[in-house]
């Protein structure tokens, strides 16, 4: 079990170095900062000395070792569109990204249990049916169609709804920005929300489904109604219980997810979130940008599978017992 | 493969074998395969179908701009089958020729990703060892995370080290790297998963007797035999990679204004939005939508034809 655990960690950690050896290339190769930083009328001493300075002048392992202590730190230089430090960018838009991301996984949850449940025991309804073709659908059409479509249906043609921006937000803090206290944030957040929830939903409702019929073909089942419960307990206490495992795996992995989808929604809804700002960095090949979102999100994910894999093992007690007597 | 009566052509076998069957009787994979066809004919041979070249300013008229589908232009009286945007480009020819950039993405995107795929699938099946060890633990990790995010970091990354001067006409192929790049772990997965059972059969082991090299039995005994999965990921693939081009050119990550595809068009048609355009966005939309779709249901059909455990 330790093993394991230890193995996994360590497997994180190499996949995080790499990660980070490909961020710190980019800085490396793609230009010379000593160009970004000093004018034309520049001496071949400045040069010498900024290089020196900066640390330009040490071998390559010592550099990306610099590099990395740096990351740990939050420190990624600043950016060449914005001339602020990454950082403070950063921080400055996460709190947009995460609130939306927040509530379109509440939604996805809440709907897609809600969903699964229902067409898996009104399985052969016609309400039931209806749901599973228009999922069908939901899946196939790209996300940035899906949120062209509402922003036409309940901006353009109904006018219920803004289109773009997060609306009016409150400061709470230092640095965290909310949409949640103000009726005009509210506003700005369903569509969007919806847009990045579809998706997950979708696949949550599908799972729960296809569990929960799984489920309710076992005999203990059977045997609880023929006990003489009630549907709504037999349905809820003792069928959905025993899904949750498998769904709360996929839920798991699915946040990773939510944030890098968010990437999309937000560019369709113009949603000053992170994601807006990475595709920003690409469009002008602001380096500092993109190296620490690919570091964080990389840290974000191995993180995530690397929870999910060790819960999995500790909450499962089979898959402990493969492991220890497949070694 | 099969050693039928030699006289039938391989056509005539074709007709008769249980797969074209199974089609003739499909009415999903008829209709998706018709669809399929038309959009690549037409794909194809856009300069001859297409009323205009928009690309070619000599044939644009300013004056022409926002004219809606099938309704005479207020100035100069021209009527377009599907409107025309705000400069006066033909939405028809710009879909065929859009759909000519996003079927060639997709498809290269594609084959790339399974050649990749293939050779690395073969090389850590028939070998193992570390080589096997390092190959898989690198698709592990790849398949963590979402293919379009990959794509787009490799998108981001391989942008950073191209020369400034070249990135716009770069693009595409920057383009086709990551979405081939992004996608490749499938094909690998499968074809080691095949060559892992082949490799121990006795044909394989003759083969070694006489004396043929690796690559030779790789390539030449083991492939065939994995090719039906790898036929449907392809087609399932190529579906997904369209899609992924869209994204990635609706961002504005992807095809360069100067080559719109079919998810540039939308980016372009979005702006017109709420003006009352909305034939600029609406018919490369359902273009798109009818492209990846009929890909899709042909995939999802090739699967249960040809090998109904895959998924």
């Amino acid at each position: 079990m330790l093993a394991f655990v230890i193995r996994r960690i360590g497997q994180s950690l190499l996949v995080l170095l790499i990660v980070g050896l490909v961020a710190f290339s980019m800085f490396r190769f793609v230009g010379d900062p000593i160009d970004n930083m000093l004018g034309q009328e520049r001496t071949i001493e400045d040069v010498e000395r900024l290089r020196a300075q900066l640390g330009l002048d040490q071998p390559f392992p010592i550099q990306y070792f610099k590099f990395l202590e740096g990351a740990a730190q939050g420190n990624f230089g600043v950016s060449y569109r914005q001339g602020r430090p990454v950082a403070e960018i950063l921080l400055e838009r996460a709190p947009a990204t995460l609130e939306l991301a927040a509530v379109s996984g509440v939604l996805a949850i809440l709907a897609g249990i809600a969903l699964g449940v229902f067409t898996a025991i009104r399985r052969n309804g016609p309400t039931a049916h209806t749901i599973m073709a228009a999922s069908l659908i939901g899946v196939s059409l790209p996300t940035f169609l899906i949120g062209i479509l509402l922003i036409y249906l309940f901006s353009v043609e109904l006018g219920w709804l803004p289109s773009f921006g997060r609306g009016e937000t409150v400061q709470l803090g230092s640095w965290w920005t909310t949409g949640f206290l103000t009726e005009s944030g509210w506003k700005a957040l369903i569509l969007p929300a919806i847009t990045l929830g579809l998706y997950q939903m979708t696949l949550i409702m599908r799972l729960v489904r296809s569990e929960m019929l799984e489920v309710l073909r076992q005999d203990y089942i059977r045997f609880a109604r023929a006990r003489g419960l009630r549907s709504r307990v037999v349905n809820f206490r003792h069928a959905l219980k025993n899904t949750m495992v498998p769904v709360v795996t996929v839920i798991g992995l699915q946040l990773g997810a939510i944030i890098a989808f968010a990437i999309i929604t937000e560019t369709v809804f113009q949603w000053p979130g992170v994601g807006l700002l990475f595709i920003n960095a690409i469009q002008f090949v602001d380096i500092p940008v993109m190296a620490a979102y690919l570091m964080l999100i990389s840290v974000m994910f191995v993180g995530i599978n690397l929870i999910v894999d060790i819960l999995y093992v500790f909450i499962d007690p089979r898959l402990r017992v493969d492991r220890n007597g497949g070694h | 493969m099969t050693t039928e009566v030699k006289d039938k052509g391989r056509w005539q076998r074709f007709l008769e074998s249980d797969f074209f069957y199974a089609f003739k009787r499909s009415p999903v994979a008829l209709v998706s395969f018709a669809v399929v066809c038309l959009l690549v004919l037409s794909a194809v041979f856009a300069p001859l179908i297409a009323p205009t070249n928009p690309f070619d300013p000599a044939s644009l008229n300013l004056m022409d701009g926002f004219t809606p589908p099938l309704e005479p232009n207020a100035f100069t009286g021209n009527t377009f089958l599907l409107g025309t945007d705000d400069q006066g480009r033909d939405v028809f020819s710009t879909i065929l020729y859009g759909m000519r950039v996003s079927l060639f993405v997709g498809v290269a995107a594609v084959l790339f990703a399974m050649v990749l795929g293939i050779v690395l699938g073969l090389v850590s099946g028939y070998f193992g060892g570390w080589t096997e060890t390092i190959i898989m633990r690198v698709a592990d990790v790849q398949l963590t995370f979402p293919s379009i995010l990959v794509a787009m970091l490799i998108f981001g990354v391989a942008k950073g080290f191209t020369p400034v001067e070249y990135r716009d006409q770069m693009a595409i192929w920057v383009l086709i790297l990551a979405i081939g790049l992004s996608d490749w772990v499938q094909f690998a997965r499968v074809v080691r998963g095949a060559t892992l059972v082949e490799k121990n059969k006795e044909y394989v082991a003759a083969a070694r007797m006489i004396g043929r090299s690796p690559w030779a039995i790789m390539i030449k005994h083991i492939l065939p035999n994995a090719l039906s999965p790898v036929l449907v990921i392809a087609t399932i693939s190529l579906a997904l990679a369209i899609i992924a081009e869209a994204t990635l050119s609706f961002l504005g990550v992807g095809a360069p204004p100067t080559q719109p595809s079919l998810g540039t068009l939308i980016r372009i048609g979005q702006g017109f939005l709420f003006s009352g355009e909305w034939w600029i966005l609406f018919f490369p939309a359902c273009t798109l939508l009818a492209l990846a779709l009929s890909v899709n249901l042909l995939g999802d059909w090739l699967r249960d034809a040809l090998n109904p455990r895959l998924r």
